[in-house]
């Protein structure tokens, strides 16, 4: 279902992160891409609700504000960027409480079934009685994701999903929420800074610089080597690969290193 | 979902109900030895029949249980509960494992409104002549509270600003109960010390069913929250995307401690660690799926309170020793002891 922000303003006190963001996610893998903070998860946290913005998100024909608070929750699933926890509680207990509006005190074999099945999906069942606290950062974000995929929600928000994990799992991660998007018909939004991996999965890439969207369309369109230099202040060679995605290779920094003017005097 | 993983769910959850029920036996056995022991000693089989069939019993056995021993023994058990539960709570919602009643300084205010009836022999509710040394302690502790909570909203109640005002409030009311002691007499500052170490002795009927009465109103206010309780532990912004209004579970959860241990604090004087202990080892047994990790930490509450007032009688024979005391010498080294035994971090 089709995700459109108009006019979305937020501040923290008087600080103003986001300065009138337009932006519209279609059923599908939508990137948001930038430099730090440029807004990138205030957004997300204010399309879940959690920050109250400015402005309008309309969600299916319908501003959300018009929704009920428990039709939001069940709709929209956010995947925080600092996840870890300490919390002492095994991966399928833990899974299960993204489904917490379901949950009584008796646990039924649906909600079993559906972690179960989730983490499945992940690859991760054999974590299933493994405490939270004895696993690794790697092994607590794929249960934060299954966590925000298990009641399938219609809008998936993620923050920097791949963070702590290594190559092979964020490959694998990208293609679960792939797979998962392309079944569900989901809206997927997700924080990115990893510029291939926006570029290799999105269908759409939203650039974001000092709290506005600077450009948005398809990976091919707004990853390129002007932008790179313009936005992050980095020479980059990016070339297309056989299926026309592009790939970014970071050369220098335009701007002379601080340290090592520090250092060097 | 696959049958393996079904089995050791179930597996997980049997090893579950049996930690409570071992710990439920433990605890009615404490309380047997508890009615048992005194200046007059008991056989369990005097203690049961008395308990149940009164009528059946030699007069003073009827008057040592009844009067004496059944309210001490129950109270320790209930005191334990309530200890345990607060302490559960506001570890959960301050995501501090160092948080107990006493970190708010809740305590320390009750202390000081008893101090103050037994310097100046008033109360501040004038109609409450007998039980004025109490009464004291739970407005004090109330009005701490109050304070904590009014900051705290004033300043949108993140879990460091909680602790912080409870840290302020603590000082705060050490330093009043300081000068208060300053300024009284020898007999008076005795009093006040040994009000200050806890002591189940004084309970009566009355108490425990005010204290029973509270705990049975708080127990379904906290089961309501389980599901949202749990998900505390994922972090801020993870329990907000599952829909739980973190602020206002925080300032829920810090009126029913502060109800909770005001309560225990005004009847029983202050003892400290349960609040602290109970909710480490019952995270360490059952894990912090809240529909058992409250319920454990009220009953390890429970079972350290009423082997303490065990261990009261029989340490001095002849002499009750101060149960604040010994709540501290027995919880402190099995609480190391559960510590080193195992190799998780569990915070």
């Amino acid at each position: 279902m089709k995700l459109e922000i108009k006019n979305l303003k937020f501040g923290y006190n008087s600080t103003p992160v986001l300065k009138s963001v337009n932006m519209v996610a279609e059923p599908m893998i939508t990137a948001i891409i930038g430099p730090n903070a440029v807004g990138k998860s205030t957004l997300l946290k204010c399309i879940c609700g959690i920050l109250k913005a400015e402005g309008s998100i309309i969600f299916n024909g319908k501003d959300l504000k018009e929704y009920r608070k428990d039709e939001v929750i069940k709709a929209i699933s956010y995947l925080p960027q600092e996840s870890s926890t300490s919390a002492v509680m095994t991966v399928l207990e833990a899974t299960m409480l993204g489904r917490i509006n379901s949950l009584g005190w008796r646990i039924n074999d649906e909600d079993l079934s559906a972690s179960m099945d989730t983490l499945e999906k992940l690859g991760i069942e054999e974590l299933a009685m493994r405490p939270m606290n004895e696993l690794s950062g790697g092994q607590k974000q794929m249960v934060s994701i299954a966590q925000s995929i298990i009641r399938k929600p219609k809008v998936l928000l993620m923050d920097e999903p791949t963070n702590s994990l290594d190559l092979q799992r964020q490959l694998e991660l990208f293609d679960v929420i792939q797979t998962i998007t392309e079944d569900h018909g989901m809206t997927t939004v997700v924080a990115l800074h990893d510029l291939n991996l926006a570029a290799r999965y999105a269908g759409n890439v939203v650039l974001m610089n000092g709290g506005k969207v600077v450009a948005s369309g398809s990976p091919a369109s707004v990853i390129t080597e002007a932008m790179i230099r313009k936005v992050y202040g980095v020479n980059a060679r990016v070339t297309l690969d056989g299926e026309g995605i592009p790939q970014v290779i970071p050369i220098n920094s335009t701007r002379k290193c601080r340290i090592k003017k520090a250092i060097m005097g | 979902m696959n049958v393996k993983s079904k089995e050791a769910y179930r597996k997980m959850m049997g090893r579950k109900y049996l930690f409570l029920l071992s710990i439920l036996v433990a605890i009615f056995l404490t309380f047997i030895l508890d009615i048992m022991t005194g200046p007059a000693s008991l056989s369990a089989k005097e203690v049961i029949s008395t308990i149940f069939f009164p009528a059946y019993s030699e007069r003073s056995v009827q008057v040592i249980v009844w009067t004496f021993r059944l309210p001490v023994a129950l109270m320790a058990v209930v005191t334990g509960i309530t200890l345990g539960l607060a302490g559960a709570n506001m570890q959960t919602i301050l995501d501090n494992p160092l948080a107990s009643p006493y970190t708010l300084g809740i305590s320390a205010a009750a202390g000081f409104g008893a101090a103050l009836a037994i310097v100046f022999g008033v109360g501040v509710l004038p109609f409450a002549d007998t039980l004025f040394v109490p009464v004291n302690a739970f407005v004090f502790s109330l009005i701490s509270c109050m304070a904590i909570y009014g900051i705290a909203r004033f300043k949108r109640a993140t879990s460091e600003t909680i602790v912080l005002t409870g840290i302020a409030v603590l000082f705060l009311f050490d330093s009043l109960l300081a000068l208060l002691e300053y300024t009284a007499n020898p007999e008076q500052v005795q009093a006040i010390v040994f009000w200050l170490f806890g002591s189940l002795t004084k309970t009566t009927w009355t108490t425990l069913g005010i204290t029973v009465g509270i705990v049975l109103l708080v127990i379904p206010l906290l089961a309501i929250d389980v599901w949202k309780l749990t998900a505390l532990r994922l972090g801020d912004d993870k329990a907000k995307s599952l829909g739980v209004n973190v602020e206002r579970m925080r300032l829920k959860g810090l009126i029913l401690v502060s109800v909770l241990t005001s309560t225990a604090v005004a009847f029983v004087g202050t003892i400290g660690f349960i609040g602290l202990v109970a909710p480490h080892i019952a995270r360490m047994l059952v894990g912090e799926d809240h529909r058992y990790f409250l319920p454990f930490s009220a009953l390890s509450g429970a079972f350290i309170l009423s082997t303490a007032s065990v261990l009261s009688k029989v340490v001095v024979p002849g002499i009750i020793f101060p149960i604040g005391i010994l709540t501290s010498l027995i919880g402190i080294p099995f609480f190391v002891w559960l510590l080193l035994s195992k190799k998780r971090g569990y915070w």
